[in-house]
């Protein structure tokens, strides 16, 4: 075929005992988005890489307009104009946006010595003008919201004047308004005639945005189908190589469930203003809102990870102080942070410690030694019980895949006894085969009588799962919906539903001066 | 209008600027407080004294200025000078050579030993704290062994001394006698501001120090650039060599060890992060002379030399504690 921008032909990549890609061939034309699908360690991201020179293919073609091409470097592929923005964030925090852009690429001024930033910070308006994008070239990265570090790594990567450009995950921590921005850049260079691959897990997304979809599956190549014509049933099928149901039955309305955690008139600052809530038991309740609604703080804050000016907290009822995170664990609950890798668990420590880790002290024998015996036991217990796909428990969790990291977290909280369970994100950047299985988890701990407080960005997923919805916007609770009159439209007026007590107008609209 | 003001003055304070000016406001506050103690403090000769004591600690926080702004660390400065001296030594009054070829010499030596340093971080992967704590060794026992466990002095060519202890200004400007080796200081400092700011060299360091992997999928040579950086770090280590050989008019090869706690605590004291891509010249200048103003100042109102090291040991951990205070307002 003439008229591929860019062909990959029997590409083989062996990492040390893993055959990433086995024999994969990938296509993309001149001025479409091609999407590129398949679970976690499918390949996706290996293959993108050999195409931006950080891989070396071990086997295989790459032809860039009908020219056989090797790229030996990351420099390489840019000079090509092939450019990659990764899924991680590539920033480097303490430099300016003009500086992050041009990095690698500076020039010098007249004298030849110093560095011309005058040429860099108006290059970047102009590229920033183009996008559309309000951000001064001088801020530093650090001080700008993860999307808008994010448009800078497209910015960046639009500097290149790439003919091809690789986004992995973009939109894995945008909001919807962000993502709708995102998708304008998107189909502007698509007109210019630039060739986009697109990879993500949000299989909605990509029914909106590209035109067709190349599935990846264990290393291998497995189809590519025009997304008009294709449904996302198919998709998933392909990607897992079985049928899965995505949408799994409600669980039972729970009515008369006692109340197990109240909140009362929770403030601090402007990120939680008076918030009110309870939760029954065997309750899944979900919390809605745009990122930065503030429903990660009242997490933290009911977990005592962080103080607020004022509010109470009951427990079966009775009144109970949370300082610290020990007094929540020790009143039966446990968090799971939206931060796995950061706040869920100690990555170079094993499944068994992990595992103990809330509550060491209930296998402290005589003299402060550990009991290893039980430890072990109980670790082997919830492997099993959680199904964690893990060699053994002494494998380190870092070495597990995201979905049974999560797991081991929950672990972690069921062995500390815990009764209200606080899932924040509990899918992020976890593949469809495994959120089911996060999903089903989910269900059979509410079924056992946890009471589940669920925090989700994702609204088929706080569809699917939650009996209660309550929705957040700017620190506060816009609206509370049963799961049988929730809808997406629902749910996505109360959240952008911003404070009109006209008093208070002028502090919400500083708010979102601060965080646009 | 009105929101873009509020929006520059919640970053001034914020800002680098903040923490400038505060380690700065604590070098006045300490002056202030020890020309109210003692009437020996605020005196000409004393001052002069002071930027003296602080030229040789100044250069070597200079050079690891770099080195921590990378996220990396050097513990052998203090004897990559003691080393550079005992080699300009050897070249001097050993060898006879002349005063220029020897003062290059001294300064190439640290330079080497800085780019090893460099090579065994970027290119063998050892890390930093380990890589230059061994060569804090190695160059300790090769001073003692070239300089046969003796001072070299420089007898021959009194012409040397003058290097540190002349006072090129005083000619100029009689009665203003401020020695060579603070205006040599000064000269580095305002070399290394421009090399830290306005240079390609200066923007990789701090790259490699924000996300040193960023820098490299952008095309950034790290492993280069770092080694550069650790060089430098040898160069002003030299340079250091140069000006205490000057001073004390001979290479003291026992000497040395020591002098990289008093360099790191500068550069803490000055602003500059310990995990990277931060910092600044200017704070650095200004830690060192927190160091060598409390050391002088205490001296003078006869505290014994063992409390002065608790004081400075407490001057460390309040400033960066003030540091830590501050990002978490934040």
């Amino acid at each position: 075929m003439s008229d591929a921008l860019v062909r990959m032909e029997g590409i083989v990549k062996v990492f040390p005992g893993v055959r990433a890609l086995d024999y994969c061939k990938f296509e993309l034309k001149a001025g479409e988005v091609h999407a590129l699908v398949g679970e976690n360690g499918a390949g996706k991201s290996t293959l993108m890489k050999c195409l931006a020179g950080i891989y070396h293919p071990n086997e295989g073609r790459m032809f860039l307009r009908g020219e056989e091409v090797t790229i030996p470097n990351p420099r390489a592929a840019q000079d090509l104009g092939i450019s990659i923005i990764h899924q991680e964030l590539n920033l480097m925090p303490h430099l300016t946006v003009a500086q992050n852009i041009f990095i690698g690429r500076e020039r010098a001024d007249k004298t030849r010595i110093f560095l011309d930033e005058k040429w860099a910070e108006n290059e970047t308006r102009r590229l920033l003008k183009l996008l559309h994008l309000n951000i001064d070239p001088r801020t530093k990265a650090e001080n700008l919201t993860v999307a808008k570090q994010q448009m800078v790594e497209i910015t960046k990567a639009i500097s290149f004047n790439s003919d091809v450009l690789i986004m992995d995950e973009p939109t894995a921590s945008l909001t919807e308004t962000e993502i709708e921005d995102l998708f304008v850049i998107i189909r502007k260079l698509r007109e210019e005639g630039v060739g986009i691959i697109y990879i993500s897990h949000r299989l909605e997304e990509l029914k909106e945005i590209s035109d067709r979809i190349t599935v990846m599956r264990d290393g291998n190549y497995i189809d590519t189908l025009p997304t008009a014509t294709t449904d996302i049933g198919t998709i998933i099928n392909l990607m897992v190589g079985r049928t899965i149901y995505q949408d799994a039955p409600h669980v039972p309305e729970n009515g008369d469930q006692p109340v197990v955690l109240e909140v009362k008139d929770l403030n601090r600052g402007k990120e939680i203003i008076d918030v009110n809530f309870h939760l029954k038991r065997g309750e899944i309740l979900g919390f809605a809102g745009l990122m930065g609604a503030g429903r990660t703080e009242v997490a933290r804050a009911i977990f005592g990870a962080e103080s607020v000016d004022s509010g109470d907290i009951y427990i079966h009822g009775e009144k109970v102080d949370i300082n610290h995170p020990k007094d929540a664990v020790k009143h039966g609950i446990g968090y799971l942070s939206e931060d796995r890798k950061r706040y869920g668990v100690v990555l170079g420590m094993d499944v068994e410690n992990n595992t103990v880790m809330a509550c060491f002290t209930n296998f402290l024998q005589k003299l402060g030694f550990v009991d290893d015996k039980a430890t072990r036991r109980t670790a082997l217990e919830y492997v099993k019980k959680l199904d964690i796909r893990t060699p053994s428990i002494a494998q380190k969790v870092k070495f597990l895949s995201g979905g049974n990291q999560q797991k081991v977290v929950v672990g972690k909280w069921l062995t500390a006894d815990s009764e209200i369970m606080i899932f924040d994100e509990p899918t992020r950047g976890i593949d469809v085969g495994a959120k089911s299985e996060i999903y089903n988890l989910l269900n059979e701990l509410a079924e056992q009588g946890k009471s589940i407080i669920m925090i989700s960005s994702e609204l088929p997923e706080i569809l699917r799962m939650s009996h209660r919805i309550i929705v957040m916007c700017e620190g506060r609770i816009t609206g509370e919906l049963t799961a049988e009159e929730a809808n997406q439209v629902k749910i996505m007026t109360y959240a952008t539903m911003r404070n009109n007590n006209p008093k208070e107008m002028v502090d919400a609209n500083a708010a979102a001066v601060l965080q646009p | 209008m009105e929101k873009i003001k509020n929006f520059s003055l919640r970053n001034f304070f914020t800002s680098d600027a903040l923490r400038k000016l505060m380690s700065f406001a604590a070098l006045i506050i300490i002056f202030i407080v020890f020309s109210i103690a003692s009437e020996n403090f605020f005196k000409f000769s004393n001052i002069i004294g002071i930027l003296l004591a602080t030229a040789v600690n100044g250069i070597l926080a200079l050079g690891v200025t770099f080195v921590i702004i990378t996220g990396g660390i050097d513990l052998s400065v203090g004897t990559m000078m003691t080393f550079s001296a005992v080699m300009t030594a050897v070249f001097i009054t050993n060898w006879g050579l002349s005063i220029p070829i020897g003062i290059l010499g001294g300064l190439l030596a640290g330079s080497f030993t800085g780019f090893v340093n460099g090579l065994m971080i970027s290119k063998m992967k050892i890390p930093p704290f380990i890589a230059t704590l061994g060569m804090l060794y190695a160059t300790k026992g090769l001073s003692l062994i070239i300089s046969g466990v003796a001072p070299i002095y420089f007898n021959e060519t009194p012409a040397f001394r003058q290097i540190a202890t002349g006072s090129v200004v005083g000619q100029i400007i009689p009665g203003f006698d401020i020695p060579n080796a603070v205006m040599i200081l000064l000269f580095m400092a305002v070399i290394a501001h421009i090399l830290l700011t306005k240079t390609l060299f200066g923007r990789y360091t701090f790259a490699i120090g924000s996300n040193e992997e960023a820098a490299r999928l952008s095309g950034v040579n790290v492993a280069a650039w770092k080694t550069a950086v650790y060089a430098v770090c040898g160069l002003f280590s030299g340079m250091a060599g140069v000006i205490i050989a000057a001073r004390l008019n001979s290479a003291q090869p026992a000497l040395g060890a020591g002098y990289e706690l008093d360099a790191i605590a500068a550069v803490v004291i000055g602003g500059t992060s310990l995990s990277g891509g931060e910092g600044s010249i200017l704070g650095t200048v200004i830690g060192a002379f927190v160091i060598s103003v409390l050391t002088n100042g205490l001296r003078i109102m006869s505290v014994p030399q063992e409390w002065q090291m608790v004081v400075t040991g407490a001057i460390v951990i309040l400033a960066v504690f003030a540091d830590v205070m501050r990002r978490q307002r934040n």
